[in-house]
């Protein structure tokens, strides 16, 4: 595999990360996305091998810290770290604002004192990886932290589009939902508008952060403005309990205002792609016709996903440098 | 026993006083203060030049946490941090446990006061019993055991009725009533101010309205009642407004600035360092718009006080998630250093202007001697030293807290020296070198 990496480094202006960790998007630069995302290329190749294992991180120990619930996000993990050889360990804590355990400074002391050599974290508190980055040696890798950043997640999207449109650049991108609440939305708009995207992004006004203008998106309520000529749409998840919030009247008032309809999509791009970052309800931010129809792109996000983390870990680990010193 | 503070510049604006004076300090009292007075058997205390002779600072907002909560600060520790900062007297908040809504908790304090014997020390009761917005606290036996105002400060009072009943009772003791000015429902659990930054962070927001209705709400209610209403650590633009409007319509309203509030804004939550727990506080850093309409009111007179709302907390309390730290930064020993060189050597304000923020009109609105250095007037003094280089460390304070935003900072303008009734209680020997007979450094 190794070669294969070392020709990938070579047609990319850089070949490592600046940062030891992966906080968040807002701290690479295009090109460390552009190197991402083509040491994913050769990623996905091995998941196509009958034996889909290398050995880029064989003896180093990745610790899946996750303090929130989450399926989808810490399986992708857990199986990109196998595909590169890494002893993994999973250790899910159950936190609750009554409960008062440990401080997560403790708990990741302790950790610590173990010497893993990566802590991949997820947390219901925006910063928590900020907090764990400046307490330990390891890697942090941001697995979602609160409402502020879920950078894989926008690396498999944008990995994800650059496979069916080759580049981001001058792509209309449509994100749609609780832009509010949205880890998502935020690391999405970071690297898309890093990319040269034309983002905009469309929710009730009570969904909408604070100076969103000031990311460089276009904003509007009207999904239909939204979606004219869009090349890519992304549908955010609406939590119901948003609903006690006072955020929407009813999910079937956001369904007929919001939801993503055979109808309203054919005001889009025909080549238009139907992303959805998952879990989905639908009924409500998208249609199951919508969903499973043949623009939907979600499940290859989930594929992607594997194969986008192997090249942030790989990366992290020193990529080709480490391997070359191995 | 005499003490001739000799040849400073004397800025006491109550007697419209600002140039080169002598004070002549009898005991715990000012005896004189006048150009070539004579020595007479008085130490005589050489002022060097650049250096300036106050009435001594007043912090009327702040937390000493004691009784309750002695590991983030004690009344001994807290004074003490007060006479280093440049401040004679401060007025304490009610929200310690227990509540300060008791006389019994009252006189704890003004002993614990006594014994550690440094800065003086003015309670503030409690509105409410427990201060949970049910009953009223009993506040004629508060203030007979000395408290000096009333609020429930840390939270607003909890109805629209309750705060007109403690402006009414208060009233009736010529008490102010200080309030915490949000709408609950508006800042919900947010951690932050609602804006630019806390939306790139992924942190909740309250916005300036939520406390610009509090402040519209108790003006409303003062102008009912016809008593007098304190707006605490004002923070939004739109509150300014309404305190405007309010002293326009002659309500009895006034209100504080916190120094953080007039030099910081919530770019501080993203940068120098992302998530940095000592900048969260409530009200929160507001966007610039917000800050430099806090330096528009202190320069217009809208303001009528610089008030710290120190408030300080363990580092372990400090040392967790954004969203699960508790509010609020020490200010005791910044305050001066901050006003100094964001106010007066910004040219915003003259010298003068910061003495009444600081001294003057904290002494009015809480009706407690100082504010001036007339014949008779307690010996409360605070030097200050306007172009001495100030280095902020955290970790020198002598709060027991360090929780400052501004570790590092270095400032210019800072405090020479304290007196509180007649007594040198704090001496920066960077600043007094010249001082005759150096007096103990407490």
């Amino acid at each position: 595999m190794s070669a294969t990496v070392h020709d990938v480094d070579r047609q990319t202006a850089v070949t490592s990360l600046r940062s030891k960790d992966l906080l968040g998007i807002s701290e690479l630069t295009p090109e460390e996305i552009t190197l991402i995302l083509d040491t994913a290329d050769v990623m996905t190749e091995i998941a196509s091998r009958p034996i889909k294992k290398v050995p880029a991180l064989r003896g180093k120990t990745v610790v899946n810290l996750f303090f929130e619930p989450s399926t989808r996000t810490r399986t992708s993990f857990e199986i990109a770290e196998k595909r590169l050889s890494a002893d993994t360990l999973n250790i899910a804590i159950a936190t609750s604002s009554v409960v008062k355990g440990e401080t997560l400074a403790d708990t990741a002391l302790n950790l610590e004192a173990m010497r893993p050599d990566m802590i991949v974290l997820r947390h219901s508190s925006s910063g928590a990886c900020h907090l764990l980055s400046r307490i330990c040696k390891s890697a942090i890798v941001n697995a979602g932290d609160g409402m502020h950043e879920h950078p894989t997640q926008a690396l498999l999207d944008a990995f994800t589009i650059r496979e069916r449109k080759r580049q981001l650049k001058g792509l209309k991108v449509a994100i749609i939902g609780d832009l509010l609440h949205s880890r998502v939305l935020r690391s999405n708009i970071l690297l898309l508008t890093k990319m040269g995207a034309d983002v905009w992004v469309c929710g009730p006004p009570t969904l909408m952060p604070a100076d969103i203008r000031r990311f460089g998106v276009t904003a509007t309520s009207s999904v239909d403005a939204a979606v004219k000529d869009a090349d890519v749409i992304m549908l955010l998840r609406i939590q119901l309990e948003r609903m006690e919030g006072a955020f929407f009247p009813s999910l079937r008032e956001y369904f007929n205002v919001f939801g993503m309809t055979e109808a309203r999509l054919t005001l889009a791009r025909p080549d238009v792609m139907i992303m959805h970052p998952g879990p989905m309800n639908r009924g409500v931010e998208i249609a199951s016709e919508v969903a499973d129809g043949p623009y939907s792109v979600i499940l290859d996000q989930v594929a992607n996903g594997v194969a986008v983390r192997m090249a942030v870990l790989y990366l992290l680990a020193g990529g080709a440098n480490h391997e070359d010193a191995a | 026993m005499k003490t001739l503070l000799k040849g400073g510049r004397v800025v006491d604006p109550a007697n419209r006083i600002d140039g080169t004076r002598d004070v002549l300090i009898d005991g715990d009292r000012i005896a004189r203060v006048g150009t070539d007075l004579p020595a007479d058997g008085a130490n005589v205390i050489e002022i060097p030049d650049g250096l300036v002779i106050c009435p001594g600072f007043i912090d009327m907002h702040v937390h000493l946490r004691e009784p309750g909560q002695e590991h983030k600060e004690t009344i001994a520790t807290g004074t003490a941090a007060a006479v280093a900062g440049g401040f004679t007297a401060v007025a304490c908040m009610p929200n310690t446990n227990p509540v300060n809504d008791d006389a019994n908790v009252t006189t704890y304090i003004l002993d614990k006061a006594r014994e550690a014997n440094l800065a003086r020390v003015y309670p503030i009761g409690a509105i409410s019993r427990g201060s949970n917005g049910e009953l009223l606290a009993d506040i004629g036996d508060l203030r007979k055991a000395g408290c000096v105002a009333i609020t429930d400060d840390g939270h607003p009072t909890k109805t629209a009725l309750l705060l007109r009943r403690a402006l009414e009772y208060a009233g009736m003791f010529g008490i102010p009533v200080i309030e915490h000015c949000e709408d609950p429902s508006l800042k919900g659990d947010a951690v932050a101010h609602e804006g630019y930054y806390a939306a790139s962070l992924g942190l909740r927001g309250m916005p300036g309205a939520a406390e610009a209705l509090g402040v519209e709400r108790g003006i409303l209610l003062a102008e009912l009642t016809g008593s007098a209403f304190h707006v605490a650590h004002m923070s939004a633009r739109a509150s300014l407004r309404a305190v405007r409007k309010g002293k326009d319509a002659r309500v009895r309203v006034t209100c504080e600035v916190a120094p953080h509030h007039f030099t910081l804004t919530d770019e501080a939550l993203a940068t120098p360092l992302a998530y940095d727990t000592n900048t969260k506080m409530n009200p929160p850093l507001r966007e610039a718009a917000d800050r430099d309409a806090m330096l528009d009111g202190i320069s217009d007179g809208s303001v009528d006080a610089i008030a710290t709302d120190h408030a300080p907390h363990h580092y372990d309390e400090k040392k967790v998630e954004y969203d699960r730290a508790p509010f609020g930064i020490v200010g005791l020993e910044t305050a001066v250093p901050l006003s100094l060189d964001r106010l007066v050597h910004t040219g915003r304000i003259r010298l003068s202007r910061m003495v009444e923020l600081l001294s003057v009109n904290p002494a009015r609105i809480l009706n407690v001697p100082g504010g001036t250095l007339s014949e008779g007037a307690p010996a409360d003094i605070t030097i200050v030293a306007p172009d001495l280089k100030v280095r902020i460390e955290a970790a020198r304070l002598r709060s027991r807290s360090k929780n400052t935003p501004f570790d590092g900072w270095e400032l210019r303008g800072g405090v020479a020296a304290t007196f509180v009734g007649g007594r040198p209680l704090y001496v920066n020997a960077d600043a007094m070198l010249a001082l005759g007979t150096t007096p103990g450094v407490v």
